[in-house]
């Protein structure tokens, strides 16, 4: 949808936003709560997209919101690995900040109406995934059997643990976790997460479900093979990618994953889509 | 008290079994017997001679490397429906870890000596067993791997 | 079909001038020829020929009077509406506030006068992905509303030239506001005119112009099957794409990779390449801050950087995005070739490297 040249140049410029709340989560992880500076709402977003925080004289990041999209607050959930994140992370209540989105496409938590779910997350992975959790929990009605599945580092570093463990007591949610490693105090699952994906244990129809995966690459890749292993088709199977992004509308070409440009096609993509480009190296 | 189904039925429960043929099940039944473990009961321990391997039928079973200095590290857990143990098929034939009932286990238990005797006598039963064993090895293996790499770990200081 | 005789050319440029167009042509700069701002046709490089070859650029006297004798600007002209460094915002912070101002675009109204078809096709394929997007480039697009075309025939071909094989040129057929094409023969030195668009033939109205002769007509249609016959490199469009796709491991990637200098010159000087980094210049007191974008090019080292690491951290991977992405992924991302075949990539690699024979090299089985 193209605008006119005077509504252009927002594209590229942020509104100031107010973080309202801190929340430390695991090891270097920490979730903000934000709010428009000038009083207003943030805008809508669906679940998958993703905003540019600005952070003055520092630089700009693209971060997944990582809230509930029925909401008003605005939450993202940062890791601090790099030079604006690592500054994100000295920020605190009242501090402003830039922000402009939502960009991408989402998750298909519309088109996936009507099937069995099953979401994999793995480490930071879990925050894009939120917001669809939100979603499917608010309109449990509409969709089959859905299962949640949670692979992290160690037990320490389970991300949104009070939230899974409330997820897992319901009883229209099946919810599993494993760890890479543990001590013996953990008396819950080791091991991947795709050996956590077992038709035996919850049962889900491959040809009527949708599956929506987050994490690592690696890990992105192994869920995959596993799930089509299961028989669950490619286009059944939805990832979401990362890049360098400068602009995140397209313009800059440093997101680019063959021919797709990881802002606007995606950051969400289904695998039929995207499964050549996946496997490639260095692309 | 349930009443006790003969092991050959048992096996043809569990899934390391399926699409075997009653010939070899029945003779693979001849080594095996009904096990159970309370939690905190170890199943192996490393070093030890690998004389058996395990068919979980129910519980957890974690797999830990002891760390001397350290807690003992768990780096999978088993749970029913899988396998527990496959040194018993690789000389020395020495357990390599240790492995822990976390709750109550019921398993079968398939004596090493007995079946690698049966093995060598019909080659076809020994083709039926290790079928099934090299794709629970290679899952093993991709997944420790996976782990190896330490995939949520900082991605800066990835290897 | 108009004629406006050569030496009514200052004419035009002064009709321009009045309208208000900075108004842009090829020159001579530092022994080359670029598009700068022209006020007079003494400022056009009558008397220079120029020569491109794999890694090779000369301007060489010509006793001819051709004001249009070079073939090429050695420099894009993408520079006029696609600047190569812009401030995007600035940002002051008070109190612990953000206050952000947009940097207004640039609403100069831009004449090119001398832009070759190749070029024209370069500026719609820059439309495509700057203006016509679902989201557009505000100083991108408020150029190139203000852009006045005067786009001139090619009758001579340099022999890095392909735009035959990429069907933009020699003879631009659309997207002009005005198309001349320059003859000397068989009469007074003049130049055939024809209006593409409303504001060219506005313009038309306002000069003294002949009607062209069907000989005329003949000297241009003669004149540009001339330059194309002068063009030996052949780009072979057909399957190109998918033969690159599928060609992703392909063992000349490794040649061409021990070749190539990692330099970028190709994307600097290639009409289409768009990519940007956008950076931030804070002040040292904290308080006031600018955010601007500047050319950068995908054989950046750090184009590609994610957290952890790089992904295309060798020339290899690099030289392969930028080719794969320039005759293949482009028509994925855009429906046309990014590539105009205007043969600059060819003459700037300081090794030579030919990206022609490298796609026909390339899409062969391994």
């Amino acid at each position: 949808m193209n605008t006119a040249a005077t509504d252009l140049a927002p594209s590229m410029l942020p509104r100031p936003f107010r973080i309202t709340r801190v929340r430390r989560e695991v090891s270097d992880v920490f979730s903000w709560e934000l709010e428009p500076a000038d009083g207003g709402l943030p805008p809508a977003y669906v679940p998958g997209q993703f905003n540019m925080l600005y952070l003055h004289g520092v630089g700009e990041v693209p971060i997944s919101i990582s809230g509930d999209p029925s909401g008003e607050t605005l939450v993202h959930t940062v890791r601090a690995v790099g030079a604006v994140t690592e500054v994100m992370r000295k920020l605190g209540k009242g501090d402003e900040i830039g922000v402009r989105g939502p960009f991408g496409v989402g998750w298909p938590v519309a088109e996936a109406e009507g099937n069995d779910l099953l979401i994999v997350a793995g480490g930071l992975g879990l925050a894009p995934l939120r917001p669809a959790i939100y979603h499917v929990l608010a309109n449990r009605a509409r969709y089959g059997s859905v299962a949640i599945y949670y692979g992290a580092r160690t037990p320490a570093d389970i991300l949104f643990r009070k939230e899974l463990e409330r997820w897992r007591g319901r009883f229209d949610l099946f919810v599993e976790a494993t760890v890479d490693a543990a001590d013996i105090r953990w008396a819950g699952r080791v091991g991947v997460v795709p050996k956590l994906i077992d038709p035996r244990r919850h049962s889900f129809d491959p040809d009527n479900s949708v599956a929506m995966i987050c994490g690592p690459e690696i890990m992105m890749r192994f869920t995959v093979s596993a799930l089509q292993a299961h028989g669950v088709p490619d286009q059944r199977l939805f990832v979401s990618m990362e890049r360098n992004m400068h602009c995140a509308i397209g313009l800059c070409g440093h997101c680019q994953l063959g021919p797709e440009f990881i802002c606007k096609d995606g950051p969400v993509f289904s695998f039929d889509r995207i499964g050549p480009v996946f496997h490639a190296r260095e692309l | 008290m349930e009443p006790l189904k003969p092991l050959e039925e048992l096996l043809l429960e569990h899934p390391f079994f399926a699409g075997m043929e009653e010939g070899p099940r029945k003779l693979i039944a001849g080594c095996g017997r009904n096990e159970v473990f309370h939690a905190g009961d170890y199943l192996f321990r490393e070093g030890d001679t690998a004389d058996r391997f395990f068919l979980i039928r129910h519980g957890t079973v974690a797999v830990e490397l002891h760390v001397p200095g350290h807690e003992p590290l768990v780096v999978d857990t088993l749970q029913s429906g899988e396998i527990a143990g496959w040194s018993w098929l690789v000389p020395p034939h020495k357990w390599a870890n240790d492995a822990r009932a976390t709750t109550l286990v019921r398993a079968i238990s398939l004596d090493a000596k007995c079946l690698r005797g049966k093995c060598d006598d019909d080659h076809s039963v020994g083709y039926e067993v290790f079928k099934r064993f090299i794709p629970v090895i290679a899952g093993r293996l991709s997944a420790v791997r996976m782990q190896l790499m330490d995939v949520y770990g900082d991605p800066g200081k990835r290897r | 079909m108009k004629l406006l005789t050569r030496d009514r050319f200052d004419e035009m440029l002064c009709l321009l001038h009045d309208d208000g167009y900075l108004t842009l042509g090829p020159t001579v700069r530092d022994g080359a020829v670029v598009p700068r701002e022209i006020t007079t046709t003494d400022e056009l490089p009558i008397g220079w020929r120029d020569e491109h070859e794999p890694g090779h650029y000369r301007l060489l006297p010509s006793d001819t009077p051709d004001l249009f004798g070079c073939v090429l600007t050695a420099q894009p002209w993408k520079a006029q509406l696609f600047p190569p460094e812009r401030t995007l915002f600035s940002v002051t912070r008070k109190n612990g506030k953000l206050a952000f101002t947009a940097s207004p675009p640039d609403t100069t109204r831009r004449a090119l006068v001398g832009v070759r078809p190749c070029e024209l096709r370069a500026i719609e394929v820059q439309d495509a992905i700057l203006r016509d997007g679902p989201y557009a480039d505000d100083e991108y697009t408020s150029r190139r509303a203000g852009t006045f075309a005067v786009v001139v025939n090619c009758t001579r071909a340099a022999s890095t030239c392909f735009c035959t094989s990429q069907s933009s040129g020699p003879r631009a057929k659309a997207g002009y506001d005005l198309a001349l094409t320059e003859l000397l023969a068989d009469g007074p030195h003049r130049f055939t005119v024809e209006a593409g668009s409303p504001a060219g033939e506005a313009l038309l109205e306002r000069l003294v112009l002949g009607d062209a002769t069907g000989a005329d007509r003949e000297a241009v249609e003669t004149g540009c099957a001339h330059a194309a016959a002068q063009i030996t490199r052949r780009l072979k469009s057909a399957g190109l794409p998918e033969a690159l796709k599928a060609n992703h491991e392909h063992p000349r990637w490794n040649e061409v990779a021990a070749r190539c200098l990692n330099c970028g010159n190709c994307t600097q000087v290639c009409p289409t390449c768009f990519c940007v980094a956008v950076e931030d210049q804070p002040d040292l007191a904290g308080i006031e801050a600018t955010r601007s974008r500047r050319w950068d090019s995908c054989f950046n080292p750090a184009h590609s950087y994610v957290a952890g690491g790089v992904i295309r951290n060798n020339t290899r991977s690099r030289y392969r995005q930028w080719l794969t992405h320039k005759l293949a992924t482009w028509h994925d991302q855009f429906g046309h070739s990014g590539c105009v075949g205007c043969g600059r990539c060819i003459a700037w690699c300081p090794v030579g490297i030919d990206i022609i024979e490298e796609a026909n090299a390339i899409r062969q089985k391994a």
